[in-house]
């Protein structure tokens, strides 16, 4: 029994319990973030290595009861990918919290509460069935829920409380989808239920349980018009929270709509997926819209999640094998870049005292290396070539022609303007103008704490530039796994290979 | 009995909406356990209930003689209620620790010291 896959899971959990025992030392605390989330690094660039060339994916059955009985895992190149860049960030974050948190909140289990919250994320995309998938989702939530109000003060508790309640509401939406499909296939294997589904004819159970996932995944995915929450709480936790909850939470249930809605609920593209598209419009629309009315960085950057979610949802309504290759490497981007930009907005509160843009500014004059590392991911996120946002969004604009959606293609190119002015915003508010008198009082900070948060975010700045001048090399990737993904009977056959239909 | 359940499990879901709907945290959070238990209750109607043996295969058979009970949604029903219960009990704490931090139950009236 190949065990491998099983290791994303074990890992954090390991290194979770070890942070517990070792709760007295900070020390061994910020150790054990970083090594284990390297750990995970070096993992999931193996399994990436494993299934990169579009071979057959791999399968853990636990306890070799063999798929649709027992719980099976799954690594084929989307979940790879996505493991991979979750580890990225983890170990990015991990790196990037020894300069930014307060001892308190070491002391009060970050570390410990990221890395379950990183094996709730790891096993959610890893999962093969859906309700494995419910409870990963609950895991990663509840670790999330703790992240968030940790050392709470007022407008972060209120914050929390809409993230908790709107996300316990998708999950119970989620849980009566489950018990929808389950009243009608009998089975919960992802596998076995898409070979239900292509095999019976289109009934009203699975539009309704295909209905509710919608609405719950929406909700943890941030699509119109279940996003107010996300606004409220994410950019009130300090920036090491808010850059992981931007990078990885919502795209879990980017992951989930993409699985479903690919794997599952295919019987009736013209409507599901038409109606993804037109989701997918508007949530771009208000989420930019949004954006450009703030003028507070963190809320800038979290309304742009919003937008950049409505693109990845909107290759995914397009339904094409182009389209879906454009997710992909939308997602490959977005994740690296925005979690980048929150970092960015962490240093500029730490550097300023605050990040609201009428209260900052000079910051050209005053670091000009910062300024470069804002201008590659800001500039990325708005799409200017050659960086990888570029592509990613060039990708999908193609595919929104191919596919004859105009109106949605010029959404898209609007969209992507309005980005550029919100992003040209920050810099001119906050690097290029003066610097307002009222100026706030703050601690300078040590060079140690700057380098540890610097680096992550060079590294991230490299990473994107990577991607956009070997996009060419991403895109290879994502065409194939877009390639996987629409070839149905190819997951089914290998997940369900050792079992006689 | 189908009818008797579908009416409960609408009850509660309207019921847990309503209350979601309230103002004060407390009602919000008697809405969530309500929400939940509508959604556990509809997995055991949808899973399908009635009088059947326990799925367990007696001696020298390889089939069942009758049509066995279904274990599976009872497992995942339980599965559900603990994770309801966990979080439950965490949002507790927290609007508890929220309404120290706030000094009020009611959302509106916190919406408006935000500003």
């Amino acid at each position: 029994m190949n065990v491998i896959p099983a290791l994303p899971i074990i890992i954090p959990l390991l290194s979770a319990l070890l942070a517990l025992v070792k709760r007295g030392s900070i020390l061994w605390q910020k150790i054990i973030g970083i090594f284990s989330s390297l750990l995970l690094l070096l993992i999931s660039i193996l399994l990436v290595l494993k299934v990169a060339n579009g071979s057959a994916p791999l399968i853990l059955h636990t306890g070799s009861w063999i798929a649709p009985y027992g719980i099976t895992l799954v690594v084929d190149m989307l979940a790879a990918a996505m493991l991979l860049l979750s580890a990225i960030l983890a170990l990015a974050v991990s790196v990037y919290s020894c300069g930014d948190l307060d001892e308190d909140r070491f002391r009060f289990g970050f570390v410990p509460l990221t890395l379950i919250m990183m094996m709730g994320v790891n096993g959610a995309f890893l999962a093969g069935d859906i309700f494995n998938l419910y409870v990963w989702f609950e895991v990663l939530l509840i670790a999330s829920f703790v992240l968030l109000s940790l050392g709470g003060k007022q407008k972060q508790m209120e914050g929390s409380v809409k993230y908790v309640t709107l996300n316990l509401i998708s999950s119970a939406l989620f849980l009566a989808g489950i018990g929808v499909l389950y009243g009608m296939a009998g089975t919960l294997n992802m596998a076995q239920l898409a070979e239900f589904i292509s095999h019976g004819d289109s009934n009203s159970s699975a539009a309704l349980s295909s209905a509710l996932f919608l609405a719950g995944f929406g909700i943890k995915a941030g699509i119109f018009p279940l996003y107010f929450w996300l606004p409220a709480s994410y950019p009130t936790p300090p920036a090491s929270v808010s850059a992981i909850f931007s990078g990885l939470l919502t795209k879990v249930g980017v992951y989930a709509l993409i699985r479903v809605f690919t794997l599952i609920y295919v019987q009736d593209v013209e409507f599901t997926h038409g109606l993804l598209l037109g989701l997918a419009t508007f949530t771009m629309v208000t989420g930019v819209l949004g954006a450009a009315s703030q003028f507070e960085i963190r809320t800038i950057l979290s309304f742009h999640i919003i937008s950049q979610i409505g693109y990845m949802i909107m290759g995914l309504g397009l339904f094409t094998h182009l389209a879906i290759a454009g997710t992909i490497f939308y997602l490959i981007h977005h994740m690296i870049v925005k979690t980048n930009l929150f970092l960015v907005g962490g240093v500029i509160l730490h550097l300023k005292g605050s990040t609201h843009l009428k209260r900052i500014g000079g910051l050209y004059k005053e670091r000009p290396l910062l300024c470069i590392l804002f201008m590659i991911p800001a500039m990325s996120l708005a799409g200017v070539p050659p960086l990888s946002g570029f592509f990613a969004k060039f990708i999908l604009i193609v595919a929104a022609l191919k596919a004859e959606q105009w109106l949605v293609c010029g959404v898209g190119l609007f969209v992507g303007l309005v980005t550029l002015y919100s992003m040209t915003k920050i810099w001119a508010n906050g690097f290029w103008a003066a610097q307002p008198i009222e100026q706030n009082k703050i601690k300078p900070i040590s060079n140690g704490k700057l380098f540890a948060l610097l680096s992550p975010i060079v590294a991230l700045s490299l990473i994107t530039i990577c991607i956009g001048f070997g996009a060419m090399f991403v895109f290879d990737f994502a065409d194939r796994a877009s390639t996987l993904l629409l070839d149905r009977s190819f997951y089914i056959d290998h997940v369900l290979g050792g079992y006689i239909k | 009995m189908d009818w008797v359940l579908a009416t409960l499990i609408g009850l509660l879901y309207g019921s847990g909406l309503f209350l979601m709907m309230r103002r004060t945290l407390i009602q919000l959070i008697i809405g969530l356990g309500l929400l939940s238990h509508g959604a556990n209750l509809l997995i055991f109607v949808a899973g399908g209930y009635g009088r059947g043996n326990a799925p367990i295969l007696e001696e020298g058979y390889k089939t069942f003689n009758s049509l066995p009970a279904d274990p599976l949604p009872q497992a995942l029903i339980l599965t559900a209620i603990v994770i309801s219960f966990a979080v439950t009990a965490f949002a507790l704490t927290l609007f508890l620790r929220t309404v120290k931090s706030t000094g009020t139950d009611d959302v509106d009236t916190m919406l408006e010291d935000n500003t």
